[in-house]
C-alpha cells in the first residue's frame, strides 16, 4: 500500500495542500469519471517526502493520510538513558562537548535517566574528570592504544558495540566534521535513526519520543523530525547552537572501563596532521565579528573590512557570495555551508541577509547590519541597523573606535 | 527575435553565454587594465570545445559553420569584446587551411586548432599596406625547395600568441598582385620574430602586434594553394570573415544595450526612473531596433556563405559595415544612457565605447566595405541589364 | 580504475525564499541543479580517470527526472549514467537512501572473483565488492539536506572504509590512496586501501564546465533505470518503510521583527549606533 493517500471522498478540492507542498507534489486533478467540477488532489508519490505538511494543511477534511511504518526496529523498554559522544583530539574534547551535555542535561529533566559519555581512544582516562564535572553520570570508556585519534572506523565499531551493549535510549554527538562521519556509520551499523544539525531537542510529552528539529531545504522551513521504532534516537548538534553544561560543584559520577569490548585493527593509516588554524578556530570562537558581503563589490574593499575587525578586536568573516567570488578564503564563510557562530557581537556589512547566511549567525548576541538597501532582510535579525553606504559608514566607525568612543 | 536556431546551435550559444557568464565576465575590468592575454579563457573554451564549431567533422570539428562561428563570437563579445577577438581571429586564421589547405596541411593544423590547442593568425597587413592591400611588400623568394620571407607585418591580432600564421607574401614582386601568395609560418621558426605588444585604446584583453621576418625560411610545402593565389586566398578568406566581425560587433552593441536598459531602469531623477522619459525611450529603441536589424544582417550573411553561395562579398560587407557603425553609435549611446557614470572606469560602457570603434576599422575599413559593396552593385547592375 | 559518482538532483536552494503572505515556499523559478558538492566530485572523479585511465560512472536515486542531473554530469565527462528510481524508494531518509545506493552500486560492482556461474549479477550483501568499483565519489552533504550522512552509510553498507571532507587526493598507487582530510583545525593525511567511499569538499579542485561533445553525448545516451526489484536486496529497507526518521512537522520559522534601523549621515547614524551600544552595556573597541 502506498505509504500516503488521498481519500476522494473527503477531498473538497480546495487545494490548501497544493499551496503547503515545498515539494510541488500535488496537482489537482480528477479521478476517472469525477466531475468536472469537482476535481481532486493527487500526489505524485516520487516527488513526495512524506514531511506531512499537507495533511497537517487537510485538518479540517482530513482527507490525506500518510500510513507510517517502519522495518522492525530494537526493543525499545530495553533501553533508557541519555548518551553524549565524548570527540576528542590531539589532547583535548572538542569545544561542543560541554554543549551537548548541555543538551542531554535539559532532556535528563523530562526523562529522569543518567546521562552518560562515550570515551573511546588512547589515553583518554585523562578527559574523565572534566566530563565528570559537568554533571555526567557515567563516563563508558574504552582506552586502548590502538585507537588511534584518526582511527575513525576502529571508534564507529566500538561506538557502536558500547551502544548496543548499554542501550541508552538517547545518543547525541556534535556536529563537527569527524561526528558528521563518524555517527552516520555508527547509525548504519546498528540500523537506527540519526537527525543531523538539530537546533532544538526536546521530549515530547506524550509519547516521551526525542523531538528533533533542524532546518531544512537550505533552512527556509523547518522540519521536526522522530525516531519512533528505533533505538538509540541519534542527533547531531553543531558547536554554538545550545548552551554548555553548568559544572557541578561535587561531581558525583563514575567511570566504567569497558576492556572487554574488542578493538579491531584499523584500515585506515594515518600519516600525519598539519595544523592551519588561522581563519577558521579564530573565527568560530570570536566575540566579535565583521562579515563582509556582495555589498563589499570587490576584493580590495575587503580591507576595509579587515580594519573594522582590527579596531574592534574581531575575527572577519564574510557571505558565500563573497567566498564564491572568490574575495576571500572559505574558511572566513559564515552560514548554512559555512561555519555557525555566535559571538557577542556580529557585524554584518553589505550583507543582504538570505537565509543560508542567518542560519550561520542568527545566534549572535547582538546583530548589526550595515545596508545600503533598507529592505534587505537582515534588517530583520538585526538588533541595530545602519542604512548607508558602508564605504562611508564603516570608515567614520573605524574613525571612532580609534579615537576611542 | 526568433531566428530558428537548431537545437545544436542553441546548444552553442548557451554555453558560450554560459562561459562568458562564468569565466569572462569576473575578469573584463582586470584584463582590460592590464592587458594580460585570456589564456585561461582560452583553455575553458578549448575544453568547451567552441574551437572545434567552424572545424569540419573530418579533422575533428563538430562540422559546423560561419553562422555557428558568429554564434559563439557574439555570445563572448557581449561581455568581452577583447577577448571574444582572440578567438574570432584564430578563426580568421584558420578559415584560410580549411579553404585552400592540402590534405596534409588540414591534418597537420586543424585538429589541433579543433582542440584549441594551438591558435591561429592572419598576417596581411603592412605599415605601408592597409587599405591598399595590394601594396604588400613582403616577400617570399622561392630559394630550392624553400620560401625566404623578409618583410614585417602590422597590427597582427594574437601575434606572439598564435601558434601558426597565415602569411600573405610576394613570392614574384615583378608581378605585383599576381605575384602574391599566401603561406603557413609556425611560431619559433628561426628569422620570425615579434614585434612589441601594441598599448590600444580598446580590446585591450587581445594580442596585437608586429611579425618580423628576417631571412625566415619555411618549406615550399607551407603554401597555401600555387603561387600567386595569395590575394585571391586573402579575399575569399576576408568575405567569409567578415560576419565574424560583424558579430563582435553584434555582441558589443548587445552588452552595451542591455547594461544601459538595466541603468535606465534604477537610476532616478525627478521622482522617476529616467526609463519613462520619453526622449530616453526614443534613444533605447532605436538602439534595440539598430542591434537587431545588425544581428539579421549578419546572420543572413553568415548563412549565405555556409550555403555554399559563391557571390558572398556583398552581403557580408554590408552586414560588416552596418553591424560595427551600430556598435559605435550604440556604445555611444549607452554612455550617454549612463550620464556622468558613464564616462567613469568603474562603470563598465566606456569601454564598450572604446571596444567598438576598432570594428569600424579592421577587416577592411569601412570606407573600403562601402567601395566593395558599390562596385559589386554596380556589378549587378551591369549584369542584369545584359 | 572504475570510478563511482553519486549524485543528487537538489532544488536550488539558494534561490528558495518564503512567500510572506502565505507563509509557504515559493516554488516558481527555482530550478533544478546538480548538488553543487557533488559537481566537485564528479570533477575529482573525471580528473583521476584523466590520470589512472578507466570510467567514470554517475548514479543518483531520485524520480524520474533526475535523469537530466546524469545528463548533465554526461554532458561535463561522465562515461555512464544509472538511474536508480522506483515508487518503492519515496520517503527514504538517509539510512534508506544510503542502503538503497549501496545495493545498486553493488549491482554494478559485479561479482566478486570467484563466484560461481549462474549466482545472481552483482554482489550479494555482506560479501566483498566486486571489482567493478574501485572509488566511490560524493558531495560532503546536499544543499536542501545538508546532512552529509549519506556517504558514510553507503560505505558502511558496503563494508569498505570511507573518509569524509577530502580536500585532495594525493596519490592512487595500486590498491592503496593517500587523502588530505579538512578537519577544523587543520588537515589530515590518511592511507586507506581501495575500495573506498570518499565525500569531498569545495577546496578539492574546480569544477569545468559542460563541453559540446560532451552534451551531444548527453543527449543521445542510453541511461539505464535500477527498479527495487532489480536489486538483490531487502524491500523493507527501501523507502519510508525503510527510514526510521521520519518528518512529522514542517513549519516556516517565525519571522523575526526586526530591531532600530538609523538612517542619514554616517556620522550621525555612527554616533547613535554607538550610543545605543553604550547604553546596551556592550562594547566593540578593541581592547
Amino acid at each position: 500500500m502506498d505509504p500516503i493517500r488521498v481519500i476522494n471522498q473527503n477531498c473538497v478540492g480546495c487545494s490548501l495542500c497544493i499551496k503547503a507542498c515545498p515539494y510541488d507534489a500535488i496537482t489537482l486533478s480528477g479521478p476517472p469519471g469525477a466531475k468536472p467540477d469537482k476535481p481532486t488532489a493527487v500526489i505524485e508519490l516520487e516527488k513526495c517526502t512524506l514531511c506531512g505538511a499537507c495533511v497537517e494543511a487537510c485538518k479540517r477534511y482530513k482527507a490525506i493520510v500518510i500510513t507510517r511504518t517502519t522495518f522492525k526496529g530494537q526493543n525499545l523498554k530495553l533501553y533508557s538513558g541519555i548518551a553524549v559522544f565524548a570527540e576528542h583530539r590531539l589532547g583535548k574534547l572538542a569545544s561542543v562537548v560541554p554543549e551537548i551535555i548541555g543538551a542531554a542535561r535539559e532532556l535528563q529533566k523530562e526523562l529522569s535517566a543518567p546521562v552518560s559519555a562515550i570515551l573511546v581512544g588512547n589515553g583518554v582516562r585523562k578527559y574523565t574528570d572534566e566530563l565528570l564535572s559537568y554533571g555526567v553520570e557515567e563516563v563508558w570508556m574504552v582506552d586502548n592504544p590502538g585507537i588511534g585519534d584518526f582511527d575513525e572506523d576502529v571508534q564507529a565499531e566500538i561506538v557502536a558495540e558500547i551502544l548496543m551493549e548499554r542501550r541508552p535510549e538517547i545518543f547525541l554527538g556534535g556536529g563537527t566534521v569527524v561526528g558528521r562521519s563518524l555517527l552516520p556509520r555508527v547509525a548504519a551499523k546498528i540500523l537506527t535513526g540519526l537527525t543531523a544539525d538539530c537546533t532544538e531537542l526536546a521530549v515530547d510529552p506524550a509519547t516521551m519520543l526525542l523531538r528533533q528539529t533542524r532546518p531544512a531545504f537550505g533552512g527556509n522551513i523547518m522540519a521536526t523530525i522522530l525516531t519512533q521504532n528505533h533505538r538509540p534516537q541519534m542527533a547531531t548538534v553543531r558547536h554554538k547552537v545550545m548552551a554548555p553544561a553548568a559544572k557541578v560543584d561535587n561531581p558525583q559520577g563514575k567511570v566504567i572501563e569497558l576492556s572487554h569490548i574488542e578493538v579491531p585493527k584499523s584500515k585506515i593509516e594515518f600519516l600525519e596532521f598539519v595544523e592551519e588554524k588561522t581563519a577558521t578556530v579564530n573565527l568560530v570562537e570570536a566575540d566579535v565579528i565583521v562579515s563582509g558581503g556582495r555589498g563589499i563589490k570587490d576584493p580590495k574593499n575587503f580591507a576595509l573590512i579587515e580594519s573594522l575587525a582590527l579596531a574592534a578586536g574581531g575575527a572577519v568573516g564574510a557571505s558565500r557570495a563573497a567566498v564564491d567570488a572568490g574575495w576571500i578564503p572559505y574558511s572566513h564563510q559564515v552560514g548554512q555551508t559555512g561555519k555557525t557562530v555566535k559571538p557577542k557581537v556580529y557585524i554584518a556589512c553589505g550583507i543582504s541577509g538570505a537565509i543560508q547566511h542567518l542560519a550561520g549567525m542568527k545566534g549572535s548576541d547582538m546583530i548589526v547590519a550595515i545596508n545600503s538597501d533598507p529592505h534587505a532582510p537582515i534588517f530583520d535579525v538585526a538588533h541595530y541597523g545602519i542604512v548607508g553606504d558602508l564605504f562611508q559608514v564603516i570608515p567614520e566607525l573605524v574613525r571612532r573606535l580609534e579615537n576611542g568612543e | 527575435m526568433n531566428y530558428f536556431l537548431t537545437d545544436d546551435q542553441k546548444m552553442i550559444r548557451d554555453l558560450a553565454a554560459q562561459i562568458a557568464r562564468e569565466k569572462i565576465a569576473p575578469i573584463v575590468a582586470e584584463l582590460d587594465e592590464t592587458g594580460e592575454f585570456p589564456w585561461d579563457v582560452v583553455k575553458t573554451l578549448a575544453q568547451s570545445d567552441l574551437f572545434r564549431v567552424f572545424i569540419p567533422s573530418e579533422y575533428e570539428g563538430l562540422g559546423g559553420g560561419i553562422f555557428e562561428m558568429c554564434i559563439v563570437v557574439e555570445e563572448l563579445s557581449r561581455v568581452c569584446g577583447g577577448i571574444a577577438l582572440s578567438y574570432a581571429a584564430s578563426g580568421l586564421g584558420t578559415i584560410p587551411i580549411i579553404l585552400f589547405g592540402t590534405e596534409e596541411q588540414k591534418k597537420k593544423y586543424l585538429p589541433r586548432l579543433a582542440a584549441g590547442e594551438i591558435l591561429a593568425a592572419f598576417g596581411l597587413t603592412e605599415p605601408n599596406a592597409g587599405s591598399d592591400a595590394a601594396g604588400i611588400k613582403t616577400t617570399a623568394k622561392p630559394d630550392g625547395d624553400s620560401y625566404v620571407l623578409n618583410g614585417t607585418k602590422q597590427w597582427i591580432t594574437n601575434g606572439g600568441e598564435a601558434s601558426i600564421y597565415t602569411v600573405v607574401a610576394l613570392t614574384d614582386p615583378a608581378r605585383g598582385v599576381r605575384g602574391s601568395s599566401t603561406i603557413l609560418v609556425e611560431k619559433d621558426t628561426p628569422g620570425f620574430t615579434f614585434g612589441k605588444k601594441e598599448n590600444k585604446m580598446g580590446i585591450r584583453a587581445s594580442a596585437t602586434r608586429e611579425l618580423v621576418f628576417q631571412d625566415c625560411r619555411v618549406p615550399k610545402t607551407n603554401i597555401l594553394g600555387k603561387e600567386g593565389m595569395g590575394f585571391l586566398i586573402a579575399m575569399r578568406t576576408l568575405d567569409q570573415s567578415r560576419p565574424g566581425v560583424a558579430s563582435q560587433a553584434v555582441g558589443i552593441a548587445q552588452g552595451a544595450l542591455d547594461k544601459a536598459l538595466a541603468y535606465a531602469h534604477e537610476r532616478h531623477q525627478f521622482g522617476k526612473p529616467i526609463s519613462s522619459f520619453q526622449g530616453m525611450q526614443f534613444l533605447l529603441a532605436d538602439m534595440a531596433t539598430q542591434v537587431e536589424a545588425a544581428r539579421a544582417l549578419t546572420y543572413a550573411a553568415a548563412r549565405s556563405i555556409d550555403s555554399g553561395e559563391k557571390d558572398v562579398s556583398k552581403v557580408s560587407a554590408m552586414a560588416k559595415v552596418f553591424a560595427s557603425d551600430t556598435a559605435m553609435k550604440v556604445t555611444t549611446d549607452a554612455v550617454q544612457v549612463f550620464g556622468g557614470y558613464g564616462y567613469m572606469k568603474e562603470y563598465p560602457v566606456e569601454k564598450m565605447m572604446r571596444d567598438a570603434k576598432i570594428t569600424q576599422i579592421y577587416e577592411g575599413t569601412n570606407q573600403i566595405q562601402r567601395e566593395v559593396i558599390a562596385l559589386n552593385l554596380i556589378k549587378e547592375h551591369v549584369r542584369a541589364k545584359k | 580504475m572504475k570510478v563511482i559518482v553519486c549524485i543528487k538532483q537538489v532544488p536550488d536552494t539558494t534561490n528558495v525564499r518564503i512567500n510572506p503572505e502565505t507563509n509557504t515556499l515559493v516554488r516558481e523559478g527555482v530550478q533544478s541543479i546538480i548538488n553543487p558538492f557533488d559537481c566537485y566530485a564528479l570533477e575529482e572523479g573525471i580528473r583521476i580517470r584523466e590520470k589512472h585511465g578507466g570510467t567514470v560512472t554517475v548514479l543518483t536515486m531520485g524520480p524520474p527526472q533526475a535523469a537530466e542531473a546524469l545528463r548533465e554530469a554526461i554532458s561535463l565527462g561522465a562515461d555512464e549514467a544509472v538511474l536508480v528510481s522506483d515508487r518503492a524508494f519515496a520517503g527514504a531518509d538517509t539510512l534508506a537512501t544510503a542502503y538503497t545506493l549501496a545495493a545498486a552500486i553493488r549491482k554494478l560492482a559485479g561479482a566478486p572473483e570467484g563466484t560461481p556461474e549462474g549466482t545472481p549479477e552483482g554482489t550479494p550483501e555482506g560479501a566483498p565488492l566486486g571489482s567493478g568499483a574501485d572509488i566511490i565519489l560524493m558531495g560532503r552533504q546536499a544543499i536542501d539536506g545538508d546532512t552529509g550522512q549519506v556517504g558514510p552509510g553507503v560505505a558502511e553498507n558496503l563494508g569498505i572504509p570511507h573518509i569524509t571532507d577530502i580536500r585532495k587526493i594525493e596519490e592512487i598507487a595500486g590498491s592503496r590512496i593517500v587523502v588530505e582530510r579538512l578537519l577544523e583545525e587543520g588537515y589530515a593525511r590518511l592511507a586507506t586501501s581501495l575500495p573506498v567511499v570518499l565525500t569531498v569538499v569545495k577546496e578539492i579542485n574546480e569544477p569545468r564546465l559542460p563541453s559540446l561533445k560532451g552534451k551531444l553525448a548527453a543527449r543521445k545516451k542510453e541511461i539505464p533505470v535500477l527498479k527495487a526489484a532489480e536489486l538483490e536486496a531487502d524491500p523493507e529497507r527501501f523507502g519510508l518503510v525503510g527510514s526510521p526518521t521520519q518528518v512529522m512537522k514542517i513549519f516556516t520559522p517565525p519571522k523575526p521583527s526586526g530591531g532600530k534601523k538609523f538612517t542619514g549621515e554616517p556620522s550621525e547614524t555612527v554616533g547613535a549606533l554607538l550610543a545605543e551600544l553604550a547604553s546596551a552595556g556592550i562594547s566593540i573597541r578593541k581592547k
